[in-house]
């Protein structure tokens, strides 16, 4: 398995990532804008996270502070009890923007090259374990071409195998299916979800759809926007799972927390 | 009328007819390398009719007097020799041209004062041509090889420059992000992400600098060689120009143009076939 020594992975259930206190701000030329305000939640190993809110509640900016990318102004972030640093591999991350392959290299070289240059894997692991993860995304017809002659979701699932492939610790999803058709979007969740049953890996996935995050969490932090605050933490989304009453009372749920009770109402009659 | 129709198709089946072949023609067509060809053979039917019609070998010698001059050019081994004294330097001048330009851009991409030194070194020198720096190179190198590459260093440099650094600057954000989850080091990253994320930009700047290196080599040629008797193809069109031997001043000039073509399809050309076009960074 793994070349060099690896942290042993945290077993499920336990705690695995901490955001205490966070605030995040980030500075145009005119203003320094607030993104999230004393933010906390902690995910556990084998979570399927959703950061869920309306446009402008920082769960983007969040999800990039987990990811190295966006430092904290206040609060912390731990991984494994460590705070988190600069951007790495141990955080993998799929965006939503098609054009995160690298153009140079064909589906199965994109998938091996973090492998490799991350020393995580040797270079005949890697060429095995990139296979193993393009089949599980259905794209071994298409293993030896270049991004540019895939489909939007087939770039998408080729940057899901290579986050996967990787084995990181938590998987940061950043809307990776926004940019998708509603048919291929639907498939691409069912999809998701038997990875995940497969592979049981932590995801950390960021949407604005109430109907996505039903779908792939089982647990969802629902955050009101300017700034993000935490509006309502739910744990107990599995339970609405292939139940069509409670998945509808679960997301009206989530509408009136997130928008109030008269918006509620007025979208009910609408409806 | 039926409510429902189903038609007796398996979803999941794949047919043989979802992908086929491009038709040879089509194919032919769409080979870039091929549709220069054909332009140039017009071309070349264009010059030879001219040629006979005008008939005066003084001023526009036919395509087939051009030729013959330059069979016996190359058979004399005359050609050849001015060529090879010519690309040698023109080499040594684009490399050199290379190598400072890598270490500006290099400067530029750590740090903002290096991007503000290059950005006003380039809009400074890069209208300045190269040959009016030639009265001065003089002065300083003297008659020689130095003068010759102190131009060609000026004609190649802010190009490239130029073209690396905005092709850096164009990078997307979204595979700087992917660059950096990577945990690559610096180098790494430059290397592995950002120069091949680039390169669409970098290989036009390499192309622009040739053309460049070239004209200016062969222009510099024309007023250096006079005075030093051992210059290359530039001298060998001055020349014979001197005794009017124009059908030699074509087939110089049409070795200026060949060695040209030849580079531009035969190394950009195949690099470009062989990096953007199969990574579909190709600007269509």
């Amino acid at each position: 398995m793994p070349a060099s020594a690896v942290a042993a992975p945290v077993p499920p259930g336990e705690n695995l990532l901490a955001v205490e206190g966070v605030t995040l701000c980030y500075t145009t030329a005119e203003q320094i804008v607030t993104a999230t305000y004393r933010v906390d939640f902690q995910v556990a190993a084998g979570d399927r996270f959703i950061l869920l809110g309306p446009s402008g509640c920082g769960k983007s900016s969040l999800l990039k502070a987990v990811g190295g990318y966006l430092p904290t102004t206040e609060g912390h972030i731990t991984l494994r009890g460590h705070p988190v640093g600069r951007p790495g591999p141990d955080r993998m991350m799929v965006f939503q923007e098609f054009d995160q392959l690298l153009p140079w290299k064909t589906v199965k070289q994109n998938i091996i090259f973090p492998m490799v240059s991350s020393g995580k894997f040797t270079r005949a692991e890697a060429a095995e374990r990139a296979d193993l993860y393009i089949a599980k995304v259905n794209l071994t017809r298409a293993a030896d071409s270049f991004p540019h002659t895939l489909s939007g979701g087939m770039k998408q699932r080729v940057a899901i195998a290579r986050g996967m492939a990787m084995e990181p610790d938590i998987l940061l999803m950043d809307e990776p299916f926004a940019a998708l058709d509603s048919l291929t979007r639907g498939q691409m969740q069912d999809e998701l979800l038997a990875l995940w049953e497969d592979t049981r890996c932590t995801l950390l996935f960021v949407t604005h759809s109430i109907s996505e995050a039903t779908k792939i969490g089982n647990r969802i932090l629902l955050l009101s926007a300017h700034p993000g605050r935490v509006r309502a933490e739910l744990n107990d989304v599995e339970q609405a799972r292939g139940d069509a009453s409670k998945t509808r009372e679960l997301e009206s749920t989530i509408y009136r927390l997130l928008f109030g009770d008269q918006a509620a109402e007025a979208a009910a009659q609408a409806g | 009328m039926k409510q429902t129709v189903v038609y007796d198709i398996d979803p999941n089946e794949r047919l043989e007819i979802a992908t086929r072949p491009v038709p040879l023609a089509q194919r032919l067509y769409g080979n870039p390398g091929l549709r220069r060809i054909v332009v140039v053979l017009a071309l070349a039917a264009a010059w030879q009719s001219y040629g006979l019609w005008l008939d005066n070998a003084l001023l526009v010698p036919t395509l087939s007097d051009t030729l013959i001059a330059l069979g016996q050019g190359l058979a004399s081994g005359e050609i050849p020799r001015k060529c090879l004294i010519s690309l040698r330097v023109l080499l040594t001048g684009y490399i050199l041209g290379i190598i400072c330009a890598g270490t500006l851009t290099a400067l530029a991409a750590t740090s903002r004062l290096g991007a503000s030194l290059l950005e006003t070194l380039t809009a400074m020198f890069n209208p300045l041509p190269s040959i009016a720096l030639l009265p001065l190179a003089l002065l300083w190198f003297g008659l020689g090889e130095g003068s010759l590459i102190f131009v060609l260093l000026h004609a190649v440099t802010w190009v490239v420059a130029m073209n690396t650094h905005s092709g850096f600057l164009a990078v997307s954000q979204t595979l700087r992000m992917v660059g950096r989850n990577y945990g690559l080091s610096l180098p790494g990253y430059v290397f592995r992400i950002l120069v091949p994320a680039a390169f669409p930009s970098i290989l036009q700047g390499l192309k622009i600098g040739w053309a460049f290196a070239w004209r200016t080599l062969v222009a510099a040629e024309l007023v250096f060689g006079a005075s030093s008797g051992k210059g290359g193809l530039g001298w060998y069109i001055f020349e014979n120009k001197n005794e009017l031997e124009i059908a030699n001043v074509f087939a110089g000039l049409l070795t200026v143009i060949a060695i040209g073509l030849v580079v531009d399809i035969m190394v950009f050309g195949h690099i470009e076939k062989r990096t953007l076009r199969r990574w579909g960074m190709h600007a269509h």
